[in-house]
């Protein structure tokens, strides 16, 4: 009964967050939209794809947009809306995969820092200082380059460097959190860490977490396909949108203008809509946008508060 | 000021050191070393068929344990500011740096103006139309910038104005100092797609600071003077609300650099963003370490500067 109970406090939760998009985010909808229509083609891509992602149709090579190939075909002959399809199956893969990995590196290791402080904060945060330092795409392809490419390299790639970076802004997070009254009375009553971290802590740093994570998926699509753009993503016959730009079809390009439009042109909306879906989430999420204190209350002190969070992740994002 | 400049320049000592290792240690592991490389290159070249690869591998230093490279690398830069050889050409790095880094420098430059130039008008007219046909239209323009990757703004640049009106972009490069107009021709449009790229994220920064000013006590009471909206906006609330934007640039140049190796190699611009990635196909492992060393010093000094002039914008910020 009480699970029941719970389950559809849940819902409601979202289904209100789901209202409240519709009313004030217009832009935010189309993007909710567009991200939702992006999931169902990269779930159902072997349905709605016409042909195989790597069925060759020799005699229709470098042909533009008609009735039988509507966005015409490659230079191999394959067609070009399958191949856009299936790749978009790649981003969706590699961009929540990846977003996850880094969320939950970031959130551990911010956490961890913030929490114990002292001589090991210092170094790590020296540690995170030197790979945001290091130019990211190079490094990126340095450890490609080392583990060899594909899906599941290139994603836990992306994801642990981008995790290490994004430690900065969780930890600045849990600091501010760390200098409210309910930590102090925590500890005084004795509360084991464990318990302040998971009850007090990341209860409270929740929607910044949220948040993160949706503004970190698109970043991890255009990644890959700047990876994969450069031949260190994902390997040739998979169709990734980044690799179908480069490598051989680049010589083909002024014969078939139409290979170099497409799978940008999928890839540059589909970061549009989870960026405009991320932002408006943001605003619904983000407690001084509302003008309140945030859904789990608690006064937070005003240097780190939650305030300079939306800031410090435009600045993270760039 | 001074204690907090010298304790950032002691801790920046660990950041360098860690990326000193992390690169060094790194680009040794990819397989296939240079060894492999200069053996296979060789044997297809100069059809030599023995080659001597101990003698090789000693005669490059590869052959001791990779701490013991690391310590006579760092030793030679401490002790005599000697950054290594080339292992292709045998000739010092520094002189490829000194030859390179002005590509970039200037397409860096570029880019951060015209990323400015973009970014300021439009984050100060959508934070004072928020939530209007207009802000929307400029944060979707702000998003869009995000949004193109520049691989692909950079590919359809090169691809359609040749097939429409048959332009293509100059092929050798026309240094600065030879032909100024010409060289600006070679780099204005690789500049814009860099500049566009870090646009969306600097009009948003500069959208929500303005927001959050033009909320202050002290914004209500220059507009309750009845001052003009210009005398409040460009006076009160701007210089104000500039002022993160400033930490911004710090922000941004790692993403330029890394923004620089893709641009500069789709459009064949000889500067470091290319030195890098050839040397790291090639496995030329000074230059890979030199370069990554020189660009993180680099930013950690600019960081460093934007930082203390953040203490000179804003009256409120004392560094101790």
């Amino acid at each position: 009964m009480l699970e029941k109970q719970a389950e559809k406090k849940e819902h409601s939760k979202l289904a209100e967050l789901a209202i409240r998009m519709w009313k004030e985010k217009p832009l935010g909808t189309l993007g909710a939209i567009i991200t939702l229509l992006l999931l169902i083609v990269a779930i159902f891509a072997n349905f709605l794809a016409p042909y195989g992602m790597n069925d060759v149709h020799a005699l229709n090579a470098l042909e533009g947009p008609s009735a039988k190939f509507l966005l015409g075909t490659d230079n191999l002959g394959r067609d070009l809306l399958s191949r856009v399809i299936f790749g978009a199956r790649i981003s969706v893969i590699v961009g929540l995969m990846a977003s996850l990995i880094s969320t939950v590196i970031s959130t551990f290791l911010g956490v961890v820092s913030a929490y114990i402080g002292g001589t090991f904060d210092l170094i790590f945060q020296r540690f995170v200082d030197a790979e945001l330092s290091i130019p990211n795409l190079l490094l990126l392809m340095i450890i490609i380059s080392m583990v060899g490419p594909g899906l599941w390299q290139v994603i836990l790639c992306l994801g642990i460097s981008n995790g290490i970076g994004n430690t900065r802004m969780i930890r600045s997070l849990v600091i501010g959190i760390k200098e409210n009254m309910y930590i102090s009375s925590a500890v005084a009553l004795g509360a084991p860490p464990r318990k302040i971290i998971f009850q007090h802590v990341l209860p409270n740093i929740m929607a910044p977490i949220i948040i993160l994570f949706s503004m970190t998926v698109p970043w991890m699509i255009l990644n890959e396909a700047g990876l994969s753009f450069l031949g260190f993503g994902i390997p040739p016959p998979q169709p990734s949108w980044g690799g179908m730009l480069s490598g051989s079809a680049r010589t083909y390009m002024l014969r078939d203008p139409w290979m170099a439009l497409w799978p940008g042109l999928a890839l540059s909306i589909t970061v549009y809509a989870v960026n405009m879906l991320g932002d408006a989430l943001r605003d619904l999420l983000d407690p001084r946008l509302r003008g309140g204190i945030g859904q789990f209350g608690g006064k937070v002190k005003k240097k780190h508060s939650l305030r300079s969070s939306s800031a410090a992740m435009e600045r993270e994002h760039l | 000021m001074r204690a907090y400049i010298f304790r950032r320049l002691l801790l920046a000592i660990p950041t360098v050191f860690f990326v000193s290792l992390i690169i060094f240690v790194t680009i040794r592991f990819i397989p296939g070393d240079i060894v492999d490389q200069m053996v296979s290159s060789f044997q297809g070249g100069y059809g030599v068929t023995k080659i001597d690869v101990a003698g090789l591998r000693h005669e490059l230093g590869l052959d001791v344990p990779i701490y013991l490279q690391y310590e006579r690398w760092v030793s030679k830069i401490v002790l005599h500011g000697d950054l290594g050889n080339s292992l292709w050409k045998g000739t010092p790095v520094i002189n490829d740096i000194k030859q390179r880094w002005s590509v970039t420098f200037e397409l860096g430059i570029l880019a951060l103006l015209i990323t400015q130039i973009i970014a300021l008008p439009l984050g100060i007219f959508s934070a004072l139309r928020q939530d209007t046909w207009g802000d929307y239209i400029g944060r979707s323009f702000a998003i869009l910038c995000v949004a193109i990757p520049s691989f692909w703004l950079a590919t359809l640049v090169i691809v359609y104005p040749s097939i429409w009106w048959g332009y293509m972009p100059p092929i050798m490069y026309i240094p600065f100092s030879v032909d100024p107009i010409g060289n600006l021709k070679m780099v204005i449009v690789p500049a814009i797609i860099l500049g566009m790229s870090g646009a969306g994220g600097n009009m948003r920064l500069m959208r929500t600071m303005m927001l959050e000013v033009l909320r202050q006590d002290y914004i209500r009471t220059a507009w309750s003077k009845g001052l003009r909206e210009r005398v409040v906006v460009v006076r009160h609330a701007l210089k104000n609300a500039l002022i993160p934007v400033v930490t911004m640039i710090g922000y941004q140049l790692p993403v330029l650099v890394g923004g620089a190796v893709i641009i500069e190699n789709i459009f064949d611009l000889p500067g470091m963003g290319r030195l890098l990635t050839t040397a790291t196909t090639s496995r030329d492992y000074p230059i890979v370490t030199a370069v990554v060393l020189v660009t993180s010093i680099v930013l950690v000094f600019i960081n460093l500067l934007v930082d203390v002039s953040y203490g000179f914008l804003d009256p409120r910020i004392h560094y101790r």
